[in-house]
């Protein structure tokens, strides 16, 4: 026993040695990284270098992030099935959270629209803005509001592949003067970046929102007082 | 500030332990959400408001919010967590 825990000890030691020799001894970057972006920033249409980066540069990245995301979420409703809101059940069904929401609401959805604009000139883009309206929808539910639209299949299907497909779409269509894919014409790119954050803002907010709708199924328990009352879906 | 950074990673690493050795997932769930928030302030320390931004939104809140609920749904009776096909339409 005290053997291995020396094993471990050691291990442990010799890793964070290795970790901290990496970290000291670096290889020097073989370019200079952050000057090329720097010098290409007034042909990618936004001031902000990071959404440049993101949504310009190296848009193609952001893309297949995308594409992960809309595919965890996909697999995520093909294991669960969604639980559509029952007020009574979320236990939050109280008129102080109702009517504090009717405050706050306004003020989130026009935090979320901030983000999304300042995106281009200053820290904010599509993902922040997008977690946003994912909590907004997130503080609804607990406040017992019925979200009826979610429960839509094709709509919220709709809505969970908008971002992707208004990003491929516009990837393919700046194809057409020759131009390889996604590469923006320097004139429209401002334009074409934004309507592709508002669109995956959309499609972000509505993932994570489904993704904490997605529950185990309720099952009929006589002992399980949460259960009782509930209408059957 | 040295000092405020040195306390900063100091607890960023007693929270992340914490979050690991809890016995109470409750008190594991909320030294997680809170490794998220400092994890966050030690990204604009870093001069990264970008990713500060990105991990105070999902990391901590939208992570901690599922991880609770999660924990709602692990602490019902075991018996009512297995599915029935009559709530299925």
């Amino acid at each position: 026993m005290i053997l291995r825990a020396i094993l471990a000890g050691l291990l442990s030691l010799g890793v964070i040695v290795a970790l901290g020799w990496a970290v000291l001894e670096r290889p020097a970057p073989v370019e200079n990284l952050p000057e090329r972006v720097a010098s290409a920033m007034p042909e990618s249409g936004v001031e902000h270098p990071i959404t440049a980066v993101l949504l310009n540069f190296r848009s193609y990245d952001t893309l297949l992030e995308i594409a992960v995301l809309l595919l965890a979420v996909v697999v995520a409703l093909a294991l669960r099935e969604a639980q559509p809101d029952r007020p009574e059940q979320m236990g939050l069904d109280n008129p102080l959270l109702r009517s504090v929401m009717a405050w706050l609401l306004p003020l989130i959805l026009v935090v979320a629209g901030f983000l999304l604009w300042a995106g281009s000139y200053q820290p904010g883009g599509a993902f922040q803005a997008g977690s946003v309206l994912a909590a907004a929808g997130v503080l609804l539910r607990l406040a017992g509001a019925h979200l009826g639209w979610l429960d839509n299949a094709a709509l919220l299907r709709a809505g969970l592949a908008l971002g992707l497909l208004t990003f491929i779409g516009i990837g393919m269509v700046v194809m057409l003067p020759g131009v390889p894919f996604l590469t923006y014409p320097e004139a429209h790119a401002g334009t074409l970046i934004l309507a592709i954050e508002l669109t995956l803002t959309l499609s972000i907010g509505l993932t994570l929102l489904s993704l904490f709708r997605l529950n185990p199924p309720y099952a009929d328990d006589p002992d399980d007082a949460r259960t009782q009352g509930g209408p059957k879906p | 500030m040295p000092w405020l950074d040195l306390f900063l990673g100091f607890t960023l690493c007693v929270t992340a332990g914490l979050a690991l050795i809890a016995r109470d997932m409750f008190r594991a769930v909320i030294m997680f959400i809170v490794f998220g928030l400092l994890m966050a302030v030690a990204w604009v320390r870093l001069q990264a408001p970008d990713i500060a931004l990105a991990e105070a939104a999902i990391g901590a809140g939208l992570t901690g919010v599922l991880l609770l609920d999660t924990l709602g749904y692990l602490r019902r009776p075991f018996g009512s967590r297995v599915d029935n096909p009559d709530d299925r339409s």
